[in-house]
């Protein structure tokens, strides 16, 4: 594509993975520290920008940690310091990170992280499930779904300009499917440094900076005396975060010439949809398929997939899902002994859709687990069987492509 | 920013000549609420005293974060932030890697910093090993500081892999089937030397006692951070509390530790192996260490002997004594 249609804010196309194309987002950042160690599927990220820095196209601390924990607590430390930073990991070395996970959200510090979603260990599987990144979902980190590689490029862009709002200052973790996502190949348009520049300010600790200039304690010991204020501060950034949010993508429609029209959820056809199915991540492309198919058969079918996931949208589907009288759930995940068996998904849109005026049924489908393809058979299948369902007055929860 | 010329070898580094000489400035202050006669303390107040300032302190979980710095009290005058147990490695290579990014591509001003990461016996000793093995293969300017009060000495004094032979702890009661725990049978481990041998980039590996003999343990922090790249102290801090002996006798149970042998006191400098207390010869009775401690009030003479055995050996047999458990002169043929 020649410049003048790609338009002024972007300085080439490139045919990307979705690792690829977040590494250029790290480099457009320009990202300070990156702490990087191995595992599949997040892991050519830091093979993409290790090479970056080796051609002298990006000018960064790289440094190979000793472990999964070890990376996130220099990314951690570095962030206290100063320094925009970013770390990654998938399936059970995220899970190895937890710690630092977890001390990174309640320090508040924008860490902005890539989580090539794998199932978690044992047997060893390197396809997608998105439980391990659901594991922080309570921990104070903002959680995002990538659906394509350019989403996840300007997703990254985001989420610094999200996590380093001096109202938000939390730690960002953007997630895409292992595979399907991670090594799979689309068009990218790269943004210019100038305009990138543009939408992201420099990032700055201000007064709580970890330095000689400004030299404070962080983290002492607090007991019982502050916690519950400390934790009422990240549930406030949380809220705030939202607002946030949405400003950021309309800033960045502004300058990138994007359309991301709302920034939570992705609607397809849902307007007069009487059965809707919600999902994240790559299902939506066969998702999108069978509501083309089944529309065509005059059945009114719809999709929408939750982009944000914390915080969550839940006004957005009570506000997009009020023609549905039917909804099912697509979960990439699993919640062992959860309330009815459903997912995490599922539970959490039940929770969102309890206040609607008019409650649909809803049903939840597992699928999709360790890797497993959901074709767009399973998505008519899952149509089908929530409409179903809907007749019956009430939702259930099956596994979608399971031998039994 | 690489340390003065004169310095790079480690014969300059401004060495402290005399106790009227060490900087008066205290950076750390009152508010900490350690116990009487805690050594750590003593410890944290020497290192930060000599690194000045200009300097970023990292803590590891342990009774010098927990006991140490509490909220609006802290006694920290120089920037601080508590790490993780076991993360003492990745908190300096964070905070290096960090400063040098900044200072290079020019959003801060070119100056040294110092970096110091300190962490217990647990954090650092057991836990937090392969970070801070990962720290020393760096090229970054940061010293790690292993306080070493043999014992997880903020949850109610539980065994490390790093207390003494024998001793009582919470974890390692004495009782009527076990005189001596089982659990507690484990030699201690040889955590400076190992870090010293695996990382001959490192350019300084010490042990100390922060007050014997005086003014080591504060040159020895002086030194390193002189010499720069990535190096590492470990002291040896008595705790009245975990080893059960009156708070005023803290500095001569220290230096009775290095008197007997039983904590070797060295310094590697560039390979170069120095004995700051030469403990191959006129070493006191071990007995004289031991029976001054609580912890060690189960012990029978055999205990006694068994562990004055082992310290005989480390000095006696050791191919580099107290540094090196490696006996050329008692390779055996293997059995035909």
């Amino acid at each position: 594509m020649t410049q003048k249609a790609l338009g002024a804010a972007y300085e080439a196309e490139e045919l990307l993975t979705g690792c690829q194309a977040v590494s250029h987002a790290v480099r457009l950042a320009d990202v300070d520290v990156i702490a990087a160690y191995p595992i599949r599927p997040y892991t050519e990220v830091m093979d993409t920008i290790s090479k970056l820095i080796a051609d002298g196209k990006f000018d960064a601390e790289y440094i190979i940690a000793d472990s999964e924990h070890s990376q996130f607590e220099i990314a951690k430390h570095a962030s206290a310091v100063g320094a925009r930073s970013f770390a990654g990991s998938s399936g059970t070395g995220w899970m190895y990170a937890m710690e630092a996970l977890a001390v990174t959200a309640t320090d508040r510090l924008p860490v902005v992280a890539l989580v090539g979603n794998r199932a978690l260990d044992d047997p060893g599987a390197f396809g997608v499930e998105h439980n391990d990144a659901l594991s922080v979902r309570d921990l104070g980190w903002l959680l995002v779904w990538a659906a394509t590689a350019q989403e996840a490029l300007d997703t990254t862009l985001i989420a610094y300009r999200v996590a380093e709002d001096p109202k938000v200052m939390m730690p960002c973790a953007v997630a895409m499917d292992g595979a399907f996502l991670t090594h799979s190949q689309h068009m990218v348009r790269l943004p210019s440094k100038s305009s990138v520049k543009k939408f992201l300010p420099p990032y700055s600790m201000g007064n709580r900076r970890l330095h000689p200039d400004n030299p404070i304690s962080i983290a002492p010991q607090v007991n019982e005396d502050w916690v519950m204020e400390i934790r009422r501060q990240q549930f406030e950034a949380m809220s705030a975060s939202e607002k946030v949010i949405k400003e950021a993508y309309q800033e960045y429609n502004g300058i990138f010439g994007t359309e991301y029209d709302n920034p939570f959820l992705e609607c397809y056809k849902t307007e007069d949809a009487a059965t809707v199915l919600v999902g994240m991540g790559t299902v939506v492309q066969p998702a999108k398929m069978a509501v083309d198919q089944l529309r065509a058969e005059g059945k009114k079918v719809g999709f929408a997939r939750v982009v944000w996931f914390r915080p969550f949208p839940a006004e957005d589907l009570r506000r997009e899902l009020a023609s549905a009288s039917s909804v099912g759930v697509v979960d990439r995940d699993v919640s062992f002994g959860s309330p009815d068996l459903g997912g995490v998904l599922f539970n959490d849109v039940r929770a969102a859709l309890y206040p609607a005026k008019r409650r649909p049924t809803i049903s939840g489908f597992i699928a999709g687990l360790g890797g497993r393809e959901i074709s767009i058979d399973d998505c008519v299948k899952m149509f089908a069987e929530t409409s179903e369902y809907a007749k019956r007055g009430v939702g259930s929860v099956s596994w979608i492509g399971v031998r039994e | 920013m690489p340390a003065p010329k004169e310095a790079r070898d480690g014969s300059d580094f401004g060495k402290i000549k005399g106790v009227h000489l060490v900087p008066e400035e205290e950076l750390y202050t009152s508010g900490h609420r350690t116990c009487e006669g805690c050594e750590s303390a003593l410890t944290m107040r020497q290192f930060i005293k000599v690194a000045g300032p200009r300097t970023i302190v990292t803590g590891s979980t342990g009774c010098m974060y927990v006991a140490n710095t509490s909220y609006m009290t802290t006694p920290w005058e120089v920037p601080w932030m508590h790490t993780q147990l076991g993360a003492a490695g990745a908190s300096a290579i964070g905070t290096a890697a960090a400063l040098r990014a900044l200072q290079r591509k020019g959003k801060d001003a070119r100056e040294k910093v110092n970096v110091i990461a300190f962490c217990g016996d647990l954090g650092g000793g057991d836990m937090g090993l392969s970070g801070i093995s990962r720290a020393l293969q760096t090229d970054y300017d940061l010293l790690v500081i292993l306080y070493d009060n043999e014992s997880a000495a903020n949850t109610d004094i539980q065994a490390t892999g790093l207390t003494t032979w024998g001793a009582q702890t919470t974890f390692t009661p004495t009782g009527s089937a076990d005189r001596v725990n089982r659990a507690s049978m484990r030699w201690k481990k040889n955590v400076a030397a190992m870090l010293a041998v695996g990382h001959p980039n490192a350019r300084y590996v010490a042990t100390a006692c922060a007050t014997f003999p005086p003014l080591d343990y504060m040159n020895k922090v002086k030194k390193a951070l002189a010499l720069g790249g990535p190096t590492l102290i470990h002291s040896l801090d008595p705790c009245p509390k975990g080893w059960d002996y009156h708070p005023r006798y803290s500095h001569e149970v220290g230096e009775l530790a290095v008197r007997c042998g039983i904590f070797p006191l060295w310094e590697l400098t560039d390979g170069v192996l120095k004995y700051n207390y030469d403990a191959r010869k006129n070493r006191k009775p071990v007995k004289e260490y031991l029976e001054c401690q609580g912890r060690f009030s189960h012990f029978e003479q055999s205990d006694v002997d068994f562990v004055q055995s082992k310290v005989d050996e480390m000095w006696d047999s050791w191919e580099v004594p107290g540094v090196l458990p490696v006996k050329t002169g008692a390779v055996r043929r293997p059995a035909t």
